[in-house]
């Protein structure tokens, strides 16, 4: 057992850190949220640097890596609070023409957590998108939590027989949702993607999210979890009040010291889950990141104090992200439930 | 990152798996709770099979009477004794989990030599007398003295929570050599023979009803001066790597157990009833993520701190330690909370399982230091954060 990451594994760490430091700083981030709309020069040069291909086999132009390289990829880029559709566009790359490359953004129909065997659910960036898996017909905007994701609901349907599974929609559909900006917009029901596509056979109108999904969400709570950590840190040491740096504030140590308690369980069972690509380990991934993402960017606001209540500080745009990923499929209830249904099979141990 | 056995370690957990089918079964029965002498002669002869079968001491060093293996082997050790449900290292755990360890990191050869054999074959059974009535968190304050008469220190003052104090045979005690210095520096760390003239124990009864630990006092105690593990007036710094074993390892056993236990709970809630309440579920499914966790910490920090000392056994764990066991003691209350949603009106009843385990997991968040003092050393140790009120 050699449970850490390897020389390679590092090195892909901090490359792609270096790349989101140089192209995505916090005065790209602030640009964009000054102007949304996604960075295409940008995607194409995660393209480029292998970002979306990083599974694909290298017969198929891939990097022929494996899960724990992707965790690892989509922790940084959680950690830089990167937009945009990733982790649709990652599941594309091989099966839709240029997603790998980064020429053609993904977006994809998520049920979303708890939204019930109805249909429906949430598309990301789907009026940015040239290629959307799902069917999105009939979706709507909504005025988004989040001011770096934009989001569609696509309505719930009523079962009319005619299959609404899997899907791609074409580059027009997705523009009609965009510039519709209304009731009816939306891709319709395309090509089916095939087995292993991100939503299923095409027979059902909603089937289960692929576990990669899950756990690569896992993997940018993860990223978001360690960097408001630290940032909560770095202000705690530097903010004085009472004539000495906050942090010496027990009250405050304190919750510093829990959120660095709850990232590190988080990442070990993220990357566990890396390594096993288990169902169980992955609905643990999710449930520990979500609480380490969400936890950490409240008590980072918290230490942040009234100047984290402002739109100036990053912490809300690091905590709006956070909850906008719970909101995707096999969140909360669903991840409790399968861990629950696990101990009973007597496969948990 | 993997998480496979290399072929050796598959070899080793095969074996022992085998060994373990044919050594339970000839354990005598489980002795009550709080027959505290009984229990010792059943956690020494278990120690005593464990030996003679090989497996006592596997990530102790060689010269410590252990066998060197990596400590991911120990893991190994661990998982598999759990489950096969063979005992816990019970009224060793001071020997085996701190004293040993800080014996074979900071003893000379012949101290090693004395005291760590006798606990690796189960012969001899020590307990920790740091704590003391007026020194809990503040360990540092502790008043207990000793002064120095020809070979010998000769003790007095009073401990107290010191666990198995009844039945021990050694103590790892901390007194005050030298009441000018600065606190932290006249503190100096003894072993402590039980059965020394001038000692007095007296049991005291725990919540559980147990009296699993006792006040100590000592009054004018000789202790060789011999037994001085570091230097006079060094015994914090001895101190630090004992209480890093203490947090770091000594719990890490415990977590495979209550993965069991767990599925044990799911099994009854779903006999009883209790499994069609959805929140009762999650929290269960909730409960499975986090030890799922917690191992998977474990596996990450133990294979951290085995790539960076280079393999070998004897490494003295890091703060990180404080981190696992804040997670976890909060985690085990968790469970035997669940458990008494589980078992409704019956968690009320001393006799039925987990009643007086809930009670015991209420010590967790104290005892080797208390929930707080381990996030002001994150805060402080890890993060960095200034010391301050
Ligand atoms: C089951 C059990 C077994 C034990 N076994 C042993 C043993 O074998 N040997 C031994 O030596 N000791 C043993 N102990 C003692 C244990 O180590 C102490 O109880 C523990 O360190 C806390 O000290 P205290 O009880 O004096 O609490 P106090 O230090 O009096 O603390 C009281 C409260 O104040 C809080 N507090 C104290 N200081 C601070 C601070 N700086 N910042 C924030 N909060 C603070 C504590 O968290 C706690 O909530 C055992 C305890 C238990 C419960």
């Amino acid at each position: 057992m050699r449970f850490q990451l390897t020389d390679d594994q590092r090195a892909l760490k901090q490359g792609v850190r270096e790349l989101l430091a140089r192209r995505f700083d916090r005065e790209a981030l602030r640009a964009a949220v000054r102007r949304p709309g996604l960075d295409r020069g940008l995607w194409r040069e995660l393209g480029a640097a292998g970002f979306f291909a990083l599974r694909l086999p290298e017969a198929q132009g891939g990097v022929g890596l494996g899960l724990p390289e992707a965790v690892l990829a989509f922790e940084e880029a959680g950690r830089a609070l990167l937009p945009g559709p990733l982790t649709a566009t990652f599941l594309a790359a091989g099966r839709v023409p240029g997603a790998a490359e980064g020429e053609t953004v993904v977006a994809a129909v998520d049920r979303g957590a708890g939204a019930g065997g109805g249909g429906g659910g949430l598309v990301e960036w789907l009026a940015e998108a040239d290629v959307v898996c799902g069917d999105a017909s009939g979706a709507v905007p909504l005025r988004s939590l989040d001011p770096l994701t934009p989001l569609h609901r696509v309505p719930v349907r009523v079962a009319t027989g005619a299959a609404g599974g899997a899907g791609t929609g074409d580059r027009g559909a997705g523009a009609g949702a965009g510039a519709g900006a209304g009731a009816g917009a939306g891709a319709g029901a395309g090509v089916g993607l095939g087995s292993g596509g991100g939503f299923g056979s095409g027979s059902e109108p909603v089937s289960e999210p692929e576990p990669v999904a899950v756990l690569l969400t896992a993997a940018e709570q993860l990223g978001t979890a360690g960097r408001v950590g630290e940032l909560a840190v770095q202000h705690a040491r530097t903010r004085v009040q009472f004539g000495q740096p906050v942090g010496g504030f027990q009250a405050v140590k304190h919750l510093c010291a829990e959120a660095l308690v709850r990232v590190e369980t988080a990442r070990a069972a993220v990357y566990a889950a890396a390594v096993t690509a288990d169902p169980a380990d992955i609905a643990a991934a999710r449930l520990l990141a979500d609480e380490a993402a969400v936890g950490g960017s409240r008590d980072c606001l918290q230490v942040y104090g009234g100047m984290g209540f402002t739109w100036e500080a990053d912490v809300h745009l690091f905590l709006k992200r956070a909850w906008v990923r719970t909101r995707r499929a096999s969140g909360g209830t669903e991840s409790e439930e399968l861990l629950a249904a696990d101990l009973l099979s007597g496969a948990g141990r | 990152m993997d998480l496979q056995d290399t072929p050796e370690d598959a070899e080793f957990r095969a074996r022992l798996r085998d060994w373990l089918d044919k050594a339970l079964p000839t354990l005598p029965p489980k002795p009550p709770p709080d027959d505290w002498p009984a229990r010792r002669a059943y956690d020494l002869g278990w120690q005593r099979t464990l030996y003679d079968a090989g497996y006592a001491g596997l990530h102790w060093p060689l010269d410590a009477g252990g066998r060197g293996a990596a400590p991911t082997r120990h893991l190994i050790f661990l998982e598999e004794t759990e489950r096969a449900g063979a005992p816990y290292v019970g009224a060793n755990f001071v020997g085996l989990l701190h004293a040993g360890p800080t014996i074979a990191a900071e003893g000379t050869a012949a101290q090693r030599a004395r005291w760590l054999p006798p606990i690796l074959r189960g012969e001899e059974v020590w307990c920790q007398g740091f704590s003391e009535p007026d020194a809990g968190s503040d360990l540092a304050s502790l008043r207990t003295r000793a002064w120095r008469d020809g070979d010998d220190y000769v003790v007095s003052g009073s401990k107290i929570w010191t666990s198995h104090a009844e039945v021990a045979d050694w103590c790892e005690l901390l007194v005050r050599t030298d009441a000018d210095a600065p606190k932290h520096r006249g503190i100096t760390w003894l072993a402590m023979p039980m059965d020394a003239p001038g000692i007095t124990v007296r049991p005291l009864r725990t919540l559980a009803g147990s009296a699993e630990f006792a006040e100590v006092f000592l009054d004018e105690v000789r202790v060789p001066a011999a037994h001085r593990v570091g230097d006079e007036n060094d015994g914090w710094r001895v101190t630090m790597v004992t209480l890093s074993f203490e947090r770091g390892t000594a719990f890490v056993g415990e977590v495979v157990a209550c993965r069991r236990v767990l599925g044990e709970l799911a099994r009854e809630a779903r006999s009883n009833g209790r499994w069609d309440d959805p929140a009762l579920r999650r929290r269960l499914g909730r409960l499975n993520a986090e030890f799922r966790a917690l191992w998977r910490l474990t596996q990450w920090n133990v294979s951290e701190a085995e790539a960076s000392a280079g393999g070998g056994g004897g490494g003295v764990p890091g703060v990180g330690g404080s981190v696992f066991k804040l997670r976890y003691s909060h985690a085990r209350q968790e469970l035997y909370d669940t458990a008494a949603d589980v078992l409704g009106d019956q968690a009320l009843d001393l006799d039925r399982p987990w009643v007086l385990d809930r009670l015991s997991s209420l010590s967790y968040t104290i005892a080797a230091g208390t929930s707080q003092i381990q996030r002001n050393i994150v805060a402080e140790r890890i993060l960095g954060l200034p010391k301050g009120r």
